[in-house]
């Protein structure tokens, strides 16, 4: 089966949360692996929405973070105050999984303004869930189409925080959660260098260069040594994921 | 004891101009029919507070209603952008909008302070973001048993909380089931509310895991069928996601959105 690079983007992220028991996720990109996970890498995955929902069992893609299917599947739902409160302040929950409008080369995250903040350019939605996603599970996920504009050098603003300025940063602020560990994007996969803590290329998508990776990234980008070849999408998972985007039932 | 009145009534009594409204419901059981009719009769200089201003204060916006936003996520779920709430921030229009913005764990938490008598509340929140810089009612405190500096954010206590929820019955106890958000919170916090809903019933059957407001804390209960439409009402109808899809195009223009409005208000 052929795939597109929305596709290996999406498989590699299920991929990601295998062995994993809890994700928060996020609305778009990370919805759509996190479901995926559970038809593929990891049945049991619990699913959390903002919403409340907890153990979230979705026949269909939900289109917002509230969806009917969300509650009327989950194992429990709760009200917003204690999903933040009691559910995600405390770091029960292993993986945040976010998308971004921008990300930096520290996994730091920008949804709020391009430009100035008074007058900006394009006014974004704005934080939503995502500064304490990022600061208090106990690690992230970061899912981005990979775009000169989206991964960028330096963050006008941050929404969220990954590293911070670098290394010790988010020790120093009192941070539970390890941050980043990975960045996914429709051309490969970026993980924290141990020292740094800089984004660098751990894998390309087949077919990908990394000429083309690094043009599409808005900072030097280091490569590692043992820079790996994502995995294709096996038929399963195209299937498991085409049944899922095109709406149909996947129960 | 709440007060059964229809929605226009409900509007005129509790909604003021300059008031601090907010509109409540996440993803579920926003009350959008409301916020229509606080378009239609005209309210001016409102402070609209809602953690997900989506569709429904993209109406309120557009039409001049607000002069300040206070929220911690404005977009159109699984669509877009909400053009009318741009417009505002970017261009000014129709008016100039002051924003003061939170993250949800940080609204949510507002709101809970509110609902209890607090003058603010505690959390693990906007460590190292920029958030805090643009926004006053984010500050520190420090733990006085531990010493541990925490994040403090100031109650919210508006003028009016607006809510729908599935039933109520004829002496204003209300009753909601399924996503129930903020709701609670929002309407212990307010000063006012006016609740809308999809049913008036003789009496209230217990559900489980229903939240249940008693009439004696809210203070008007307007009848009004489909009054989350576009959102949903879990148990009497799905969420109409063409709607919020229909909404960009209109959004994105001044001429379609105006038009929009001279139906609605007509």
């Amino acid at each position: 089966m052929t795939w597109d690079a929305d596709e290996i983007m999406t498989v590699t992220a299920a991929r990601s949360l295998a062995g994993r028991t809890s994700c928060f996720v996020g609305i778009g990109l990370p919805s759509t692996a996190a479901n995926l996970a559970r038809r593929t890498s990891n049945p049991d995955l619990a699913l959390i929405y903002e919403s409340g929902a907890i153990g979230a069992k979705p026949t269909v893609l939900p289109l917002s973070i509230g969806d009917g299917e969300l509650g009327e599947t989950a194992d429990a739902v709760v009200s917003v105050p204690e999903i933040f409160n009691y559910w995600l302040q405390p770091g029960r929950v292993d993986v945040g999984f976010l998308g971004a409008a921008q990300v930096d080369r520290l996994g730091n995250i920008n949804t709020t303004v391009i430009g100035d903040y008074a007058a900006p350019a394009v006014r974004l939605p704005g934080a939503g869930g995502a500064p304490e996603i990022a600061a208090s599970c106990r690690e992230t996920i970061v899912i981005v189409r990979h775009r000169p504009r989206i991964l960028v050098d330096r963050l006008a603003f941050v929404t969220s925080l990954g590293f911070g300025d670098g290394p010790g940063h988010r020790a120093a602020l009192g941070l539970r959660g390890r941050g980043p560990i990975r960045l996914i994007t429709d051309l490969g996969v970026l993980e924290p260098d141990p020292e740094t803590c800089e984004l660098t290329l751990a894998s390309i998508h087949p077919g990908v260069t990394v000429d083309e990776v690094r043009a599409a990234t808005g900072w030097p980008l280091a490569v590692r040594a043992d820079l790996a070849v994502t995995a294709p999408p096996t038929p399963a998972e195209l299937t498991a994921l085409r049944s899922l985007t095109r709406g149909g039932s996947v129960a | 004891m709440a007060e059964l009145v229809s929605l226009a009534e409900g509007v005129a009594e509790l909604v003021h101009d300059g008031d601090t409204v907010a509109l409540e419901g996440f993803t579920h059981l926003i009350p959008v029919a409301a916020g229509q009719e606080i378009i239609r009769q005209g309210r001016r200089g409102l402070t609209l507070v809602r953690m997900t201003p989506d569709i429904v204060y993209d109406q309120l916006i557009g039409a001049g209603c607000a002069a300040r936003l206070v929220f911690s996520w404005g977009g159109n779920p699984g669509v877009g952008s909400l053009h009318r709430f741009r417009d505002a921030v970017e261009n000014a229009w129709p008016g100039p909008i002051e924003i003061e913005e939170h993250s949800h764990a940080g609204m949510a938490n507002r709101y809970v302070a509110g609902a209890s008598g607090l003058p603010f509340a505690v959390l693990r929140g906007y460590v190292g973001t920029d958030i805090a810089k643009h926004t006053t009612t984010v500050s520190t405190v420090t733990c006085p048993f531990t010493g541990e500096v925490l994040t403090a954010v100031a109650a919210l206590n508006p003028d009016v909380a607006v809510i729908h929820a599935q039933r109520a019955d004829r002496r204003g106890n209300v009753q909601m089931w399924g996503i129930t958000g903020v709701q609670k919170e929002a309407v212990l916090a307010a000063r006012r509310s006016l609740v809308t809903v999809e049913e008036i019933v003789d009496e209230l059957d217990p559900r489980p895991d229903a939240v249940v407001l008693p009439g004696w804390v809210v203070s008007a209960v307007a009848h009004v069928p489909r009054g989350a439409h576009p959102s949903y009402a879990q148990g009497y109808y799905d969420r109409d996601n063409d709607y919020y899809q229909a909404w960009d195009p209109i959004s994105r223009d001044r001429e379609a959105f105006a038009k929009w409005l001279d139906e609605v208000t007509a």
